[in-house]
């Protein structure tokens, strides 16, 4: 009997955002390193590949003024998943680090240590930073031009492959971006390379995944736009040479849970209530319409006026800074009337707009239905298995862990224990190759 | 006052020739670290640069960070290749993993082959003058980092839907000749406030250095720096006070003298052991080395204590061989000699050296 394809699950930490609810009583230190034990802990309890830190190198700001309603601060996440493979033995440890505001030996060098002291479990999520405006916090600033920010990234996603490859030996390696030589400090770590993901949906991030990248996290968690993606970036494989196993596709979501349908349906709605406050439903609006809102009635009819555009604000720039979404609103005249148009048709105030509009993707179900859900969604080809997002730190996937997962394992398409020791091998990715042998 | 022991990891031990380990294992430095926990060590530092072949010890005072509970984590970091706002929330974090046990040693790198590894600078236009200035502002930065948050700026106020009240949140706004920063950091202060900033001097440039921003100062009594001898334990403290009277420092920084160690049984057992292992490779060393047996150093470190140093960080010469020996035998010999600690006394770093939490600088400053 051919066995079933195996669903691969990350567990998120999430750091700054809306969707973590800090005002529940179950919600916990988010600096702690207590929190991070036990959600490593819990994730490692509930089998998954890996879990996932986002990156902060600087606090977002709305109107010029610090964004106060959101979970803020967080530890540096290479250093605090340095600290939870002290308390784990098997889970994968993937952390953002971006490409823009460090140097390749340097993140190589990280990298290839966090590999070492974990026993082969590292993961890297190469992004580039999108504004000037991080770039303040950093000796170089916002030195690079923005079309040069992804070659810097492929650039240095390249050479750091290069170094590891040197295996603890000589380089010299010149390129548009980086002018460097000498000897890389650190032998060939467990994983050969730490493990690579690729964030983003646009042309060139397919293609860069497709290219490089050994998981790649996606915003498609509808089953149709999922097998859509699923089969557009996976046919790219092949042109670079590479297997239909060599890249899982793992798209973010999250979860509620109920007894009943009806429990779980009451559930999530407590939750996005709880998620979206109006003052964050305000906060939402104005990234679209780029002005001050404070005037309006979150309880009432989504604004009838206009977004100013960039051009209009006498500072210059958006109201909204350090927040990589507020880019999807690229035409926030057009964004603006289909919130209208939806509030209108719906009779939803702005809030349940915003609620609408801005929830992440969410198995909402009695554990059995969401363990068939997720198992339809990936024997279906819509993806590889899921990032999964608790609304709650620390303690939120455990529900999952200790409901879901046993429904998972009956139906045959999840572990019941590790296969390997290493990230790679969990993830069912083929060894590295050394650049010389390929 | 405690006298403090501290002990300096590097690979496998300080003599060149000490036998090769697995220093790739986190096992290899938890354990080496968890010996001089088991000798109630103040704290311990981890040797670090970019040009050496090794894991980044950071990290490693990180994996070692939920395995131990007392004794202080003091990793290197090098002021002229890294960004401060990294440093300053690594070592943050190493700090809150620890709940207050973090430290760093600042060290200054003008070394050209250093410097080619991240092609960004160019080091035979750059005066060790301007690179010292350079680490001084590095650490300011970070010293601003964390006071960017005020203890108690996470409210969690349901009523107003706040997360933290931002007039306890600063930009740090600093503009310096080599690079600025705006703030505030992305990690809340750590519990320490501000984690222990050590930095290893002995020639001028590096002892204003330190006065400038030290907490502690390794110091090298009758070694050799840069500049020549380096002078008695007396004359190194000597370096540092007048280091600090020059800019009308306060408070003083707490001062532990460095010593490369063979102990054995017997003083010719020690010698003739470092004899043979310089007959494979010379070892040679900016600090004093001492080859002898345990009642000697105690009595060499008793001398110290009389000369004012607050303390010793001794490098073992063969880590297998010598840090057990530092450990299990002298440690006790120094506390049976009223020297140093009998138990751990306090849960942070800044407790085992008996210093206060500062205040925040920013802490009721208006944005």
């Amino acid at each position: 009997m051919t066995q079933k394809k195996q669903i691969h699950l990350a567990a998120h930490f999430p750091g700054v955002n809306n969707t973590t609810v800090w005002s529940d009583p179950a919600s916990g230190s988010h600096i702690e390193f207590e929190s991070f034990r036990h959600f490593a802990q819990s994730a490692e309890r509930g089998l998954f590949d890996f879990l996932f830190l986002a990156e902060g190198l600087r606090l977002r700001e709305q109107g010029g003024k610090i964004y106060d309603l959101d979970v803020m601060g967080r530890p540096d996440n290479v250093s605090i998943l340095q600290a939870m493979a002290a308390v784990t033995s098997h889970i994968g440890l993937a952390g953002t680090v971006n490409s823009t505001f460090n140097e390749p030996l340097d993140v190589a060098r990280k990298l290839a240590s966090l590999d070492f002291l974990s026993g082969g479990r590292a993961a890297w999520n190469v992004v580039t930073s999108w504004d000037e405006f991080t770039g303040e916090n950093f000796r170089r600033g916002g030195y690079l031009p923005k079309e040069k920010r992804y070659l810097r990234a492929q650039e240095m996603l390249d050479v750091a492959k290069q170094l590891w490859d040197t295996d603890g030996g000589e380089f010299d390696i010149h390129t548009d971006q980086f002018d460097i030589t000498g000897r890389f400090p650190v032998p060939r770590s467990p994983q050969g390379h730490p493990v690579i993901i690729q964030a983003g949906d646009s042309e060139e991030g397919r293609e860069f995944a497709a290219a490089s990248a050994d998981a790649i996290f996606t915003r498609h968690a509808e089953k149709q736009a999922g097998m859509e993606f699923y089969a557009d970036v996976k046919g790219r494989l092949a042109a670079h040479g590479r297997r239909h196993e060599d890249l899982k596709i793992l798209p973010a979501a999250t979860f509620v849970l109920g007894d009943t349908e009806d429990e779980a349906a009451e559930n999530a709605r407590q939750v996005q209530y709880q998620q979206v406050s109006p003052a964050t439903a305000i906060a939402f609006a104005e990234q679209v319409w780029n002005r001050d809102l404070s005037d309006v009635d979150p309880d009432g009819p989504v604004p009838s006026f206009d977004p100013k555009t960039e051009d209009d604000v006498d500072s210059g720039g958006h109201i909204s800074k350090g927040r990589a979404s507020v880019r999807q609103y690229r035409d926030p005249v057009a964004t603006a009337r289909e919130w209208r148009e939806l509030g209108e048709a719906k009779g939803w105030s702005l809030r349940e707009v915003v609620i609408a509009k801005n929830g992440r993707h969410t198995f909402v179900g009695t554990p059995q239905r969401v363990a068939d859900t997720i198992d339809d969604f990936v024997q279906s080809n819509a993806s590889d298995g899921f990032v999964l997002v608790p609304h709650i730190t620390p303690g939120g996937m455990d529900p999952f862990v200790d409901q879901v997962v046993p429904l998972l394992q009956e139906k045959g398409s999840f572990r019941t224990s590790y296969e390997g020791t290493t990230l790679r091998e969990n993830l069912g990715l083929a060894p590295v190759r050394a650049l010389s042998q390929s | 006052m405690t006298f403090h022991l501290a002990v300096a990891l590097k690979d496998t031990g300080w003599h060149p020739a000490a036998p090769p380990g697995d220093v790739l294992e986190p096992d290899f430095w938890v354990s080496q670290i968890q010996e001089a926990e088991r000798g109630l060590a103040t704290l311990v530092t981890l040797e670090d640069g970019f040009a050496r072949r090794g894991l980044d010890s950071v990290l490693i005072a990180l994996r070692a960070g939920p395995v131990t509970s007392h004794v202080g984590l003091v990793p290197t970091v090098v002021a002229t290749h890294t960004e401060p706002f990294h440093v300053s929330t690594q070592i943050a974090t190493l700090d809150w993993v620890t709940a207050g046990r973090a430290g760093e040693r600042i060290k200054v790198s003008a070394d050209p082959a250093e410097a080619a590894l991240f092609g960004r600078r160019d080091p035979s236009s750059e005066t060790r003058e301007g690179l010292f200035d350079e680490a001084i502002d590095h650490v300011e930065v970070q010293r601003r980092l964390w006071d960017s948050w005020e203890d108690d700026a996470e409210i969690r106020d349901a009523a107003t839907n706040r997360f933290v009240d931002r007039d306890k949140l600063h930009y740090i706004d600093f503009v310096g000749s080599h690079f600025a920063v705006r703030g505030p950091s992305i990690t809340p202060r750590p519990p320490q406030g501000q984690p222990i900033v050590t930095a290893l001097a002995h020639v001028d440039t590096a002892y204003r250095l330190a006065a400038r921003c030290a907490d502690l100062v390794f110091t090298t009594p009758d070694g050799v720096g840069r500049d020549g001898p380096t002078g008695d334990a007396a004359t190194t403290l000597r370096g540092v006070r007048s280091a600090e009277a020059e800019i009308g420092r306060a408070e003083p920084a707490q001062v532990l003298g460095d010593l490369v160690v063979f102990l054995d049984d017997d003083a010719t057992a020690a010698s003739t052991r470092w004899t043979r292992l310089d007959g494979e490779r010379t070892l040679r060393s900016d600090a004093d080395v001492f080859a002898g047996t345990v009642d000697q150093l105690a009595t060499k470190l008793e001398g110290w204590a009389a000369a004012g140093l607050d303390g010793a960080r001794l490098r073992p010469a063969v880590a297998e061989h010598d840090l057990p020996r530092i450990a299990r035998d002298l440690a006790p010999e120094l506390a049976r000699r009223g020297l140093t600690r009998t138990a751990y006394e306090a849960d942070t770093l800044r407790g085992l050296l008996g210093l206060a939490k500062p205040a925040d600088r920013y802490a009721g400053v208006q944005s």
